[in-house]
């Protein structure tokens, strides 16, 4: 992906019809603390098991991934980076040599290695070392038993989740055809955790729709198909560029909220079963289960959460959808909702439901954005972990965001536990007599 | 290109991170894309600050590169400025702005700005965290360092001493401090200036007030130390004080060269190590094998503590920092052996699987090492995680440092009495071999009994089996294979490792219970 088609990409979510009147958004330049698209690889490797990521990049792009990964990164991991030095930035012939170098040494070392990304990062990116040419000559040396792919992580151009959106727009284009004839097929987009993908599937199984896919499969080989009859559905609110992929090759999104508590997963569910002529009083009744268990488990935690103020600072953009949810089901009080960046058309259902009150911020500022937090001083505000321990040092409680991304949050069953994550910071503080 | 997964340091501009945070009133403007700010959370979240590092970080994006990254560089450097009136600022660029050449020197330079502007050059590409650090603190001394300072004469003062190296994330060094503090205070030692840690510009101007240098940690403060020698002809003592041996040294260093009496400071009777060790219960200490590996002074001192103060057997020692592998190797010569200088950790990996020790005392990377080996492990060195930044006061320095190297390194350990409970009652299931070492509980994981049925279980292929580990198919008979089960688990290794080097030195092509035997006489201490 490139700075070209990330821009392309804004110009063209915008020029789509969004809600009615669009709401104002402030939008912000400065210092951004955010996490860069490489991060995204923490939980994507756990997700494609026979997929490996190597990073070509600095020392920096190492350190960061260590210090985000934590102690997974000691098992035998399915990542690493490849560190450019002092001689890799003398001449580009040296560097292309020396990655053929790295990639066949660890290929000979992990045979259990089916897909191999390499990840452009800002160091990469800024020399111009052309991963795409590098993938592409290594990938015709290593077919069919390793696939070669490639994509960007780096800061300059994804933040944070949207790592994850530049992987899986890479996968698309090998994706299997899917004939033009063939059956209407489902498509769910954006990684889960297996054991909400797995409720998800049992749910579409039991509406009477078979034929269902999922982008990233677990294992990396295993890619779904796509065609004319693809109907996508998007599980995370942060796949731009792979939704314009799969539409590029003829799939049709199903406009839904997100599947975040009673009201987003019912209408997630809906949309999907209505997409494939389901019968609506079928759907009540396959969903009603799960939405009486949401029910009850929300309903112990709504009295700790309604009323409670929250600021989200941009992380992820899962901020809008969780916004909506703690609003509407939680009875919480919005007071700014930041987003890394706004897709409006595939958050134009979600917007609909945030009062004209609520701040909405696009970009950051930090240094403004904090005077903001210290001002309004919400219950709680959702921010990354530089700023968590600092902001609780003045006073004010947070939930860390980067928690949102690797715990299981959407659907049903799961609903209870995405409250929670809210709510025990809050009750912690009550607690704590010291 | 590199291949790695983990990296003992970061780049050099997170050494210039850990001085900036360390100061009070300095602010660092770091030209650095999106994304490079997750070095805030190593002091938020490891070290636990409750204030952001004071970086400004510019957030340059793909759309901006070509056109106008030097002037987000200036607009951020006047940000700061206005919003935190620092005393000065020093500014640099990430490992990315270091390849888009925008110069932070000289655009802050000719912005003219109404307070010192220290300029770094921080080579990403050849240097690393450690070196970051030396050379920032070296450039702030150097350029806020009052020149035109003339010392009082020394009749009728105390003599007064600066203590350099304490830093933000230094492993310890917060309780270094303290109880370097007290050796001074005992010897009745002024102290003008600790730095970086606590320090402000203005401070740093009167570093040549004082009349020597304390350098604690050379990897942070060689390099300036060295400066103020020439500069202000302020001695330095580089006496590491980590161990009752080289606190002694220390204390007398110290003293010497501020005219004091060391004696109030050597009676300092805190000091519970010598009696510990010479206890009878740390007899079963002696000759342990111990894999040292962390950065060079770490390394060197605990070497020392070890062979001398532990009664241990250094059976390997290394650092990952080239620029001080001169004092290990030195320190490795007076241990017997030949020392490991590598920032790979699969060779530290290898190393420690060829050496089998029954202990390593190493790093965070060593501590998983030897878990997966299941060896015992105490951490002696940076990079820690968050647990080795404990609320507690746990100095490596002086003599209650020595006195927590003391428990650290033997807790993990089997203490005697253990051991000889385990070795007289090894038939009882209670201290079965697979029941392990209470101590160990928590470091190693208990061994799971092979499943019954081969093809239930999927292969672990990811985990490279120890090299000492048992190996089917091998040139042991089934009796004298028992026999070795027989020995306790924590020996059987070296057991096993040198009985098949004598067989094979030997000739034989069996082990069989003899030859069990023969290597065992053979290998007698």
């Amino acid at each position: 992906m490139t700075a070209a088609t990330l821009l392309d990409g804004c110009a063209a979510a915008q020029a789509r019809p969004a809600a009615d009147a669009p709401r104002p958004v402030l939008r912000e330049r400065g210092q951004r603390e955010v996490f860069c698209g490489l991060t995204g690889i923490i939980w994507l490797h756990r997700k494609m098991q026979d997929a490996f990521f190597l990073v070509v990049g600095s020392r920096t792009c190492a350190h960061l991934l260590q210090s985000a990964a934590g102690v997974m990164i000691f098992a035998e991991p399915r990542f690493a980076t490849a560190i450019m030095e002092e001689r890799d930035l003398a001449g580009m012939v040296d560097a292309q040599d020396e990655l053929d170098r790295v990639v066949n040494r660890l290929l000979e070392r992990r045979p259990d290695i089916k897909t191999l990304f390499l990840v452009g990062s800002c160091p990469s990116e800024v020399i111009k070392l052309d991963l795409a040419k590098a993938a592409q000559r290594l990938g015709a040396v290593h077919m069919p038993r390793v696939r070669i792919l490639n994509y960007s992580g780096s800061g300059i151009e994804t933040t944070f989740t949207q790592g994850e959106d530049a992987c899986l727009a890479a996968l698309v284009p090998v994706m299997p055809a899917l004939p033009a004839d063939a059956p209407a097929e489902l498509l769910i987009v954006g990684s889960l955790p297996d054991i909400v993908e797995d409720q998800f599937l049992r749910l579409f199984a039991d509406l009477g729709i078979t034929r269902v896919g999922c982008l990233p499969a677990r294992n990396a080989r295993d890619l779904p198909r796509v065609g004319p009859n693809t109907r996508y559905l998007l599980a995370q609110p942060f796949l731009g560029e792979t939704a314009m992929a799969l539409e590029g090759r003829g799939a049709t999104r199903i406009e839904a909220l997100f599947p975040f508590g009673v009201e987003g997963t019912s209408d997630w569910l809906r949309a999907a079963a209505s997409a494939f002529g389901i019968d609506p009083a079928l759907t009540e009744q396959v969903i009603a289960p799960g939405r009486e268990r949401a029910r009850i488990g929300l309903s112990k935690l709504r009295p700790q959460l309604a009323g409670r103020r929250i600021t989200f600072l941009p992380d992820s953009q899962l901020e809008v959808p969780l916004a909506r949810f703690l609003q509407d089901e939680m009875g919480m009080v919005l007071v700014e909702v930041g987003t890394p960046y706004l897709h409006r058309a595939h958050l134009a259902r979600e917007l609909e439901s945030l009062g004209a009150q609520v701040r909405l911020s696009e970009g950051q500022h930090v240094e403004r954005q904090l005077d903001r937090v210290r001002a309004d001083r919400p219950d709680i505000t959702v921010c990354g972990l530089g700023l968590a321990n600092p902001l609780e040092g003045e006073g004010l409680t947070t939930k860390w965001a980067i928690e949102l991304v690797f715990s299981p949050i959407h659907g049903f069953d799961q609903a209870a536990d995405l409250a929670e994550l809210f709510a025990r910071p809050l009750r912690r503080r009550d607690m704590l007599e010291i | 290109m590199q291949l790695a997964v983990w990296t003992y340091e970061g780049p050099p501009h997170v050494g210039a991170m850990r001085v900036a945070t360390a100061m009070e009133k300095l602010h660092y403007v770091l030209h650095a894309p999106q994304g490079d700010t997750y070095a805030d959370l190593l002091f938020t979240m490891i070290e636990r600050r409750a204030k952001r590092p004071p970086v400004t970080y510019t957030t340059f994006e793909a759309r901006d590169l070509g056109k106008d990254t030097a002037q987000i560089f200036q607009d951020a450097a006047r940000e700061a400025v206005t919003r935190f009136n620092p005393q000065a600022i020093i500014v640099g660029a990430s490992c990315t702005a270091e390849l888009i050449q925008d110069d932070p020197a000289g655009l802050a330079e000719a912005m003219g700005l109404p307070l010192p502007v220290i300029p770094l050059e921080l080579p990403s590409y050849q240097r690393k965290e450690n070196w970051g650090a030396a050379e920032t603190f070296y450039q702030i001394v150097r350029h806020l360092g009052d020149k035109s300072l003339t010392r009082a004469p020394r009749e009728g003062r105390k003599a007064r001493a600066n203590i350099l190296g304490p830093c933000a994330l230094g492993f310890r060094h917060r309780d270094d401090l303290v109880e370097i503090r007290k050796i001074l205070s005992q010897l009745d030692i002024e102290i003008n200036l600790v730095a970086p840690l606590g320090a402000t510009p203005e401070d740093i101007a009167r570093i040549g007030d004082a009349d020597f240098n304390i350098v604690l940690y050379p990897e942070i403060a060689d390099e300036a130390a060295r400066w103020l020698e020439r500069t202000f002809d302020q001695p330095a003592v580089r006496t590491i004080p980590i161990g009752v041996g080289a606190t002694r040294s220390f204390i007398a260093d110290v003293a010497e060269l501020a005219g004091a009496d060391p004696t109030p400071a050597l009676g300092d009777t805190s000091s519970r190590m010598p009696w510990w060790s010479r206890s009878v219960d740390s007899t079963y200490l002696t000759s342990k094998r111990v894999f040292i590996f962390g950065d060079s002074t770490h390394a060197v001192a605990a070497a020392r503590i070890a062979r001398e103060e532990l009664g241990f057997e250094v059976c390997g020692l290394g650092c990952y920092s080239r620029e001080f592998a001169r004092e290990v190797r030195a320190e490795a010569a007076r241990c017997g052996i030949e020392a490991l200088i590598t920032d790979d950790h699969l060779a530290v990996e290898d190393a420690i699987t060829a050496a089998a020790p029954e202990l390593v005392l190493g790093t965070q990377m060593e501590r998983h090492i030897a878990k997966r080996l299941g060896i015992p492990c105490a951490v002696i060195s940076a990079p820690v995680h968050v647990q080795d930044f404990p609320a507690r006061h746990s100095p490596q320095m002086g003599f209650e440092g020595a006195n927590v190297i003391f428990d650290t390194w033997v807790h993990p350990l089997v203490m005697g009495l253990e051991e000889h409970l385990l070795t007289m009652f090894r038939e009882d299931f209670e201290f079965s071999d697979e029941a392990g070492a209470s101590h160990h509980a928590a470091h190693s994981p208990r061994k799971v009994a092979p499943a019954t049925d081969p093809v239930s279980q999927a292969p672990v292929t990811d985990i490279p089996a120890p090299a000492f580990a048992a190996e089917p198919g091998s040139l042991w008979t089934a009796e004298a294979e028992r026999e070795l089960k027989k020995i306790p688990f924590f020996v059987r290794g070296k057991a096993r490792r040198n009985t098949e080097n004598f067989a094979a030195a030997e000739g034989r092509r069996q082990i069989d219970l003899d030859t069990l035997y023969d290597a065992k006489a053979h290998y007698a201490r």
